[in-house]
């Protein structure tokens, strides 16, 4: 089969760093793939240029078979390549609702009416209210993003990966700061999101027991290169692995 | 329960924007002549500084040009009156075509650049406007500017209105100002108004949603330029005489100083603002020659007790008592 995603010898230089260097990888469609190494190994990098923020200083990226190297990150997201940040990056001022409206309004092209009162366009106002039960947040839909907690900011995150629908979605640290319940929450919601809606998964993690139990395929980066890639049982048996970054 | 609150909030704010209408057609019956000319000028502030917020307080991006787009459909609507013809309604067109065509060229720099990158981009492309105005004499007449804008009869089919009365011109341009403002609200409120607003908040995250964003920015420039050159177009046949000093980045920092006296983030409280303004600058400079230091006092108190101005800090307690806090 055909992969969804391909990065051919993806390489991206600052100055004499090479964050990310002569990567090439492919992606299965349906599959759940952690990327794991110490820090600037490139993961990050690698996430950006993915996702088009970024531009790459030399290869390529393929997403089903087209060149998306040189677009921009809308065009990206377009594609169907979703991606929810490290740092909870959401409309702080907005409410819980108008975050989850806005990806909404931008999946179903109907962002630049000027004209019509927002509250009119019924199938977005049922989408949006569907997510937000989805996400348990129907309660709080008016409370402005920066006063709700942590855990309820990660959980509107949530809810916009379900806004665009993505083919693909690129998750950076999804456990990031949570609790051992809500990693739990977590890791049930991205497993569901890739069983039940067959979103193809590439996450960044740094928590080994949710790496672990979660990835059908695990890939190891070191210093902007791939240094081992394999299932989780072949990882943890690698002997390099071992010596460059589990520290056994 | 919250439903119906709001829809009581709903229908007071329906009866204040009836009840604000009806005084503001009912100005000329009771006012002298002098205070109507006032509440004319007033009203054309009201529109520059709405249409500038709409990329201030909406979009994020704080523009020291917009003098610019006021002048430009000043003296678009001057030129055109008292050089080619007398029909007040192309040469409003006329005005408010140039002001789109100029935010549109300047606009398509600007949007590229963020925050203070952006005002002193916007900022010396106001001052390059200004310059222009001010030395073209063969055209614009220099520094002298266009002195005798006519104020002609307005005719549609067989119906003559007169515009050159203080009344008629007043209504004029409470009639112009209305629509105006009505869009503008109707923008602010549409999906297009709340991709804006999300630019605001976060524009990089918002290039992650699928938008185009810059081009969202263009969209509010454009806009937000071309309404504050209907406010220039009105101005000229008010004025009769307009100079190149109307294009100076001192007249842009007036709908900055409106709009954050006002409230950015209350549709309506740069036209509160604006009002204020005019009103306070009238009463004291009717003592003062040094009346701008009095009011900068004033804006900085604002700014410093009232961040959110004066319609942001009465939304805030009303929100605030609608949620029983």
């Amino acid at each position: 089969m055909e992969p969804i995603l391909q990065t051919q010898n993806l390489t991206k230089s600052f100055g004499h760093l090479m964050a990310v260097n002569r990567v090439s990888l492919d992606f299965k469609e349906g599959e759940l793939t952690s990327i794991i190494g110490p820090n600037g190994a490139g993961k990050t990098t690698l996430f950006n240029l993915i996702s088009g923020k970024t531009k790459a200083s030399a290869g390529k990226i393929r997403f089903k078979g087209d060149d998306i190297t040189k677009l921009a990150p809308y065009e990206i997201v377009r594609k169907g390549i979703g991606r929810i940040f490290q740092i909870t990056n959401l409309f702080p001022e907005l409410t819980v609702y108008e975050n989850v409206r806005v990806p909404v309004l931008a999946r179903k092209r109907e962002t630049s009416r000027l004209l019509s009162l927002d509250r009119s366009l019924r199938d977005v106002n049922e989408e949006t209210s569907r997510i937000l039960g989805l996400i348990g947040l129907s309660e709080k839909s008016d409370i402005t993003c920066n006063a709700l907690s942590h855990g309820d900011q990660r959980l509107v995150e949530t809810g916009v990966a379900l806004a665009l629908e993505p083919v693909l979605l690129l998750l950076d640290e999804p456990t990031g700061g949570m609790g051992p319940e809500e990693t739990d929450e977590m890791v049930k919601f991205v497993r569901g999101l890739n069983e039940n809606r067959n979103i193809t998964i590439i996450l960044v993690e740094h928590d080994m027991r949710v790496v672990f139990s979660i990835s059908d395929r695990i890939i190891v980066m070191h210093s902007g290169g791939v240094i081992a890639d394999g299932k989780p049982d072949e990882i943890q048996a690698d002997e390099r692995v071992k010596e460059a970054y589990l520290g056994r | 329960m919250e439903k119906s609150r709001s829809i009581i909030w709903g229908k007071n704010r329906f009866y204040g924007v009836a009840l604000a209408l009806l005084a503001l057609v009912l100005v000329p019956f009771f006012l002298s002549d002098f205070l109507v000319v006032f509440a004319t000028e007033m009203l054309i502030m009201v529109l520059f500084a709405l249409s500038f917020n709409l990329l201030f307080g909406y979009t994020g991006l704080l523009s020291f040009g917009h003098a610019a787009y006021f002048s430009i459909g000043a003296y678009g609507t001057g030129l055109f009156l008292s050089r080619v013809s007398p029909s007040l309604l192309l040469a409003f067109l006329i005005g408010i075509v140039f002001s789109f065509i100029v935010a549109f060229l300047i606009g398509y720099f600007c949007v590229r650049l963020d925050e203070i990158y952006f005002a002193m981009l916007t900022l010396a492309f106001g001052m390059m406007v200004h310059a222009i105005l001010w030395k073209w004499d063969s055209l614009t007449g220099g520094a002298d500017g266009l002195v005798g804008i006519p104020r002609p009869k307005f005719s549609i089919l067989l119906a003559t209105i007169e515009f050159s009365s203080i009344p008629g011109y007043y209504y004029l341009t409470l009639v112009v100002v209305g629509i105006c403002v009505f869009i503008l609200w109707r923008v602010s409120r549409s999906p297009f108004g709340l991709v804006l607003k999300s630019i605001r908040e976060n524009h990089e995250r918002v290039e992650f949603l699928g938008i185009a964003m810059r081009r969202y920015r263009l969209g509010a420039f454009v806009i937000s330029g071309t309404f504050c050159g209907v406010a220039g177009a009105l101005f000229a046949p008010f004025e009769r005489s307009i100079a190149p000093d109307i294009s100076f980045w001192t007249k842009s920092a007036e709908p900055v100083f409106m709009s954050l006296l006002g409230g950015t983030k209350v549709f309506f409280g740069p036209a509160v603002g604006a009002s204020l303004f005019m009103y306070l600058r009238e009463i004291i400079s009717g003592y003062t020659e040094l009346w701008m230091i009095y009011l900068g006092a004033i804006l900085i108190a604002f700014v410093i007790f009232l961040p959110g101005g004066i319609l942001g800090f009465i939304s805030d307690k009303l929100n605030a008592g609608r949620r029983g806090t």
